[in-house]
């Protein structure tokens, strides 16, 4: 179940010592799979780190990707083949994994440039006052409240249809919130991909406070649907 | 070929299989039996009281004959058993007659007693499938060591390490553990070039599952998964029973509890009940009692559908689960496989269909492909993948996901997690540790898997300790542990310390599971890998097959039916029986096999014939299993002389 796994990088390739780019899966001399290249997950694709992508381009890459790669195609290839391509396709799939997700992107790409993002705190935010937005502070305590009310009589084994009403139509509102969190991400995408180093300082501390707002809005949205749904 | 063939292994609950690419369609390698299900029932054979030879087990079809006469030697369902600790073990006995060993500990993995000897639940299984690998090597006339076994898709780390094991002790190289669903649309998806989205309901013996794929140009993409490991037929029969007993007890002040050979005689009659339930509108028990009495009673679909809802209702929170966590709605479902033995019933199929809105869109769900099979036949499938040399699946690949969420404790106990749940596999995650204490050596790493936001609620896989650390300020080591969930849904952890580039040193504590050593010393009998011993085997299997065919010739000879023959029928029969005598003798195992299909061949039409006369006695009143007894063989056989049939 656990073993340790050496991960040192060669610079030549190890089947036909043809030196050759570190991020690159398979050698371009001899077509051999190669140990994990040390690149970002953009390099993985071949793209440049960007924010607007071929989301069909990028599945249709990871599919050829995965039929060379996967694992299945090495199952009785020799015992480091093996352990590249399971590594390899780990680091395919993290990639696209986070790559095709438009929020997981733009934290990685902006953790890439040295970005501070909350860490993931799940269904903890809304009970901390101070990571509340400041414009939704009183909105956030009656739903705090109405959710414990609803709690309460789900434990009772009531319903209540009027309760029930009012927590639907404040998940329709927070719904709403962040899909407009969305969009004024992706103005603030386009301001990054098409701008430089001096202008993109700004546009990133957009996009940080931007990530904020959606996390606390999307944990805010789960928590009711739970609550409605239990 | 220089390499053996890869086999597909659907190991189940109530039912195991194994199948292989025949060309470029899976087929199921049936038994000597001729039947292709091995029922999963494992009973210890009575031990020579000398002392003398090792304990043999019976597998299938002949250990279920066992579970009524000597209950306590028999053992069923293990697959609920593997990988499951001490305390969840206990809770699933009190449904299943098994008794745990008295010298379990806490910390160990559970012995289940059977008669005088004590098993893992491993060990169990591995009895079942050294037994099909034993079936496949008959057919094949040569050494099987390579296989896909198929695991439920809600399998967690332990379970599908528990099954690994149990592969390695039948002297099997386990290629890669499938999904049960996503086999399932493996084998639905040779066929034709699918494309879509396609769910799979999944519901057999002891589990359920569903999986959501996207398929596109030959790669199954799963999207997401979800499941109970607890649900399935078995909750059925269970509650039949207890219905039954509590009945018994109360109209005729018999316990039946206390007699396991007769809770297993209602546990057969329930499962006969549910069984004839999918098909007629009501069914019947009728049970002769210890003290003669009669426990007599009709249950009408409609009463047993109301008993089953909240059993079957289980299986929606799952799937509307899986829905969300695919980014779908039930519209977007162009199809539905079925799968498992339980998708036969009715009413299951009824809740099927409400869940994906079938009828309405005017949509069936698939059920060509037999439900008990489908599943070894996309092992088959995948094993063919896997070989790589095969034209029909070299454009096939399965992208398979981690059902559970895999993370880390946290301080005050919560989990951080690290892989979320429905994450494509192979995937991994890096997580960085130091100390919290000046010249502190050693960190501990607990992991767990689950979706619960503490630790103490999501499953325990391991703890580890990383030793070694060279003693610095605290905070100032950093420690980079690597995660990774291999394509077998297994957890692999390597850790390095930065500052010194130094491998640390990882010591594992399993929660649940074997040790290496452990495993070791399980594997059932190193005979099975000798060449030369295979072939001694093989010999001697054959030399059985013929003596026993050569015997039921001999006693046909006196039936009504050899008289109907053609002079020539007859002779040409002699010749093969002849044949057959001649090379019985001779240590050249498939010259004999040959000499026997022959034989076997030679005989079809005497075969049909005394078969038909067999039918025609049964219709003047006597029952078909007398009949079939006067054939010296069970009528149910394909072929009332058939002793084998191979290639």
């Amino acid at each position: 179940m656990f073993k340790v796994v050496d991960s040192a990088v060669p610079v030549a390739c190890w089947s036909c010592s043809v030196a050759h780019n570190e991020s690159t899966l398979f050698c371009p001399h001899c077509s051999k799979i190669q140990p994990p290249p040390g690149g970002d997950y953009f390099s993985v694709f071949g793209l440049d780190p960007r924010l607007n992508i071929d989301l069909d381009a990028l599945e249709q890459e990871f599919h050829r990707l995965s039929r060379k790669l996967h694992p299945d195609r090495f199952a009785r290839a020799r015992e480091n083949e093996q352990q590249w391509s399971l590594a390899d396709t780990a680091l395919l799939n993290d990639a696209y994994r986070t790559l095709k997700d438009p929020l997981r992107r733009t934290e990685y790409l902006l953790k890439l440039h040295g970005a501070e993002i909350g860490e993931e705190h799940a269904g903890k935010d809304r009970r901390d006052i101070s990571r509340v937005p400041a414009d939704l502070l009183e909105e956030v305590f009656d739903l705090n409240m109405q959710l414990e009310e609803m709690r309460m009589a789900h434990e009772m084994g009531e319903s209540d249809p009027s309760l029930e009403a009012s927590l639907s139509e404040a998940k329709r509102k927070f719904t709403g919130l962040q899909e407009a969190v969305d969009r004024d991400l992706r103005v603030q995408w386009q301001a990054w991909d098409e701008g430089n180093d001096t202008t993109r300082q700004a546009t990133q501390n957009m996009m940080v406070s931007l990530l904020d707002r959606r996390r606390y809005l999307s944990n805010l949205v789960r928590d009711v649907s739970e609550t409605l749904g239990a | 070929m220089a390499e053996g063939r890869v086999v597909g292994i659907d190991l189940g609950t109530t039912n195991s299989l194994v199948a292989y690419m025949q060309g470029d369609a899976p087929v199921v390698i049936p038994g000597v039996d001729g039947s292709n299900l091995v029922p999963s029932v494992v009973a210890l054979d009575p031990i020579p009281e000398d002392g003398s030879g090792r304990p043999t087990v019976t597998v299938g079809n002949s250990a279920r004959k066992a579970l009524i006469e000597t209950p306590e030697r028999v053992i069923y369902s293990v697959k609920r058993l593997m990988g499951r600790g001490l305390e969840e073990i206990q809770n699933e006995l009190r449904l299943f007659p098994f008794r745990l060993a008295d010298d379990v500990e806490a910390g160990e993995v559970p012995r289940i007693q059977l008669g005088e000897l004590r098993f893992t639940p491993p060990e169990i299984s591995a009895y079942i499938l050294r037994q099909l690998k034993r079936n496949a090597e008959r057919f094949f006339g040569a050494p099987v060591t390579q296989a896909v076994i198929t695991v439920p898709a809600y399998f967690n780390d332990a379970q599908r390490q528990a099954t690994k094991d149990a592969g390695r002790m039948a002297g099997l190289d386990v290629l890669r553990l499938v999904n049960e669903p996503t086999a399932a649309a493996l084998a639905y998806g040779l066929d034709r070039a699918r494309q879509g989205t396609l769910a799979v309901y999944d519901l057999g013996g002891g589990t359920f599952d569903i999986s959501i794929l996207k398929l596109r140009e030959g790669i199954f993409e799963v999207q997401s998964t979800n499941g109970d490991t607890h649900l399935g037929g078995d909750d059925i029969d269970n509650l039949l029973m207890a219905i039954a007993l509590d009945e018994v007890h109360a109209e005729h002040g018999v316990d039946l509890r206390a007699h396991p050979g007769a809770v297993q005689a209602v546990r057969k009659a329930a499962i006969d009940a549910k069984i004839r339930l999918s098909t007629e509108p009501a069914a019947h028990f009728d049970i002769e009692l210890p003290n003669g009495d009669r426990y007599q009673r009709e249950i009408p679909r409609a009463v047993f559908e109301l008993l089953i809802e909240p059993i079957l209702d289980r299986t929606a929170g799952p799937c509307k689960q899986a829905l969300t966590d695919a980014g779908v709605s039930p519209e977007d479902i162009d199809e539905v496989v079925l799968v498992g033995g339980s998708t036969r019933i009715p009413a299951v199929r009824q809740l099927v269909d409400d869940l994906f809105h079938l009828s309405q869109r005017g949509k069936k769900p698939h059920i060509e492909l037999n439900p008990d099979e489908v599943v070894a036949l996309g092992a088959a499938v995948q094993a063919d993948i896997l070989a790589g040399a095969s034209t029909t699946t070299e454009e096939m690949l399965l992208l398979d996901v981690t059902p559970l969420s895999l993370g880390i404790e946290a301080l005050g106990g919560t989990v951080a997690r690290i892989i979320q749940r429905n994450s494509t596999i192979p995937a991994s995650a890096t997580e960085h540790f130091t100390t919290g204490v000046d010249g502190q050596t050693n960190v501990a790493i607990h992991v767990v898997q689950g979706e619960r936001e503490l630790a103490a609620d999501c499953r325990s896989l391991a703890r580890f300790d990383l030793k070694g650390i060279p003693p610095m300020s605290a905070g100032l080591p950093r420690i980079e542990v690597k995660f990774l969930i291999d394509a077998d849904g297994i957890l692999q952890v390597s850790a390095r310390e930065q500052r010194s580039g130094k491998a640390a040193e990882i010591e594992v504590k399993p929660t649940y599971g074997l040790t290496d050593e452990q495993v070791e010393s399980m594997i059932l009998d190193s005979f099975d890998h000798a060449e030369d011993d295979f072939a001694k085997r093989l010999l001697i299997e054959a030399r059985n097959e013929a003596e026993s065919i050569l015997s039921k010739v001999q006693q046909a000879r006196q039936n009504p039916a050899w008289a109907h023959l053609t002079g020539e029928e007859q002779a040409s029969i002699d010749a093969a029986r002849d044949r057959l005598a001649a090379v019985v003798p001779g240590d050249d195992s498939s010259v004999i096999r040959a000499a026997t299909l022959a034989l076997d061949q030679a005989t079809r039409t005497l075969a049909d014939r005394m078969m038909d006369a067999a039918v025609t006695e049964a219709i003047r009143g006597k029952t078909m299993s007398e009949a079939g007894e006067e054939l010296g063989d069970s009528i149910t056989a394909p072929h009332p002389m058939a002793a084998a049939e191979f290639k």
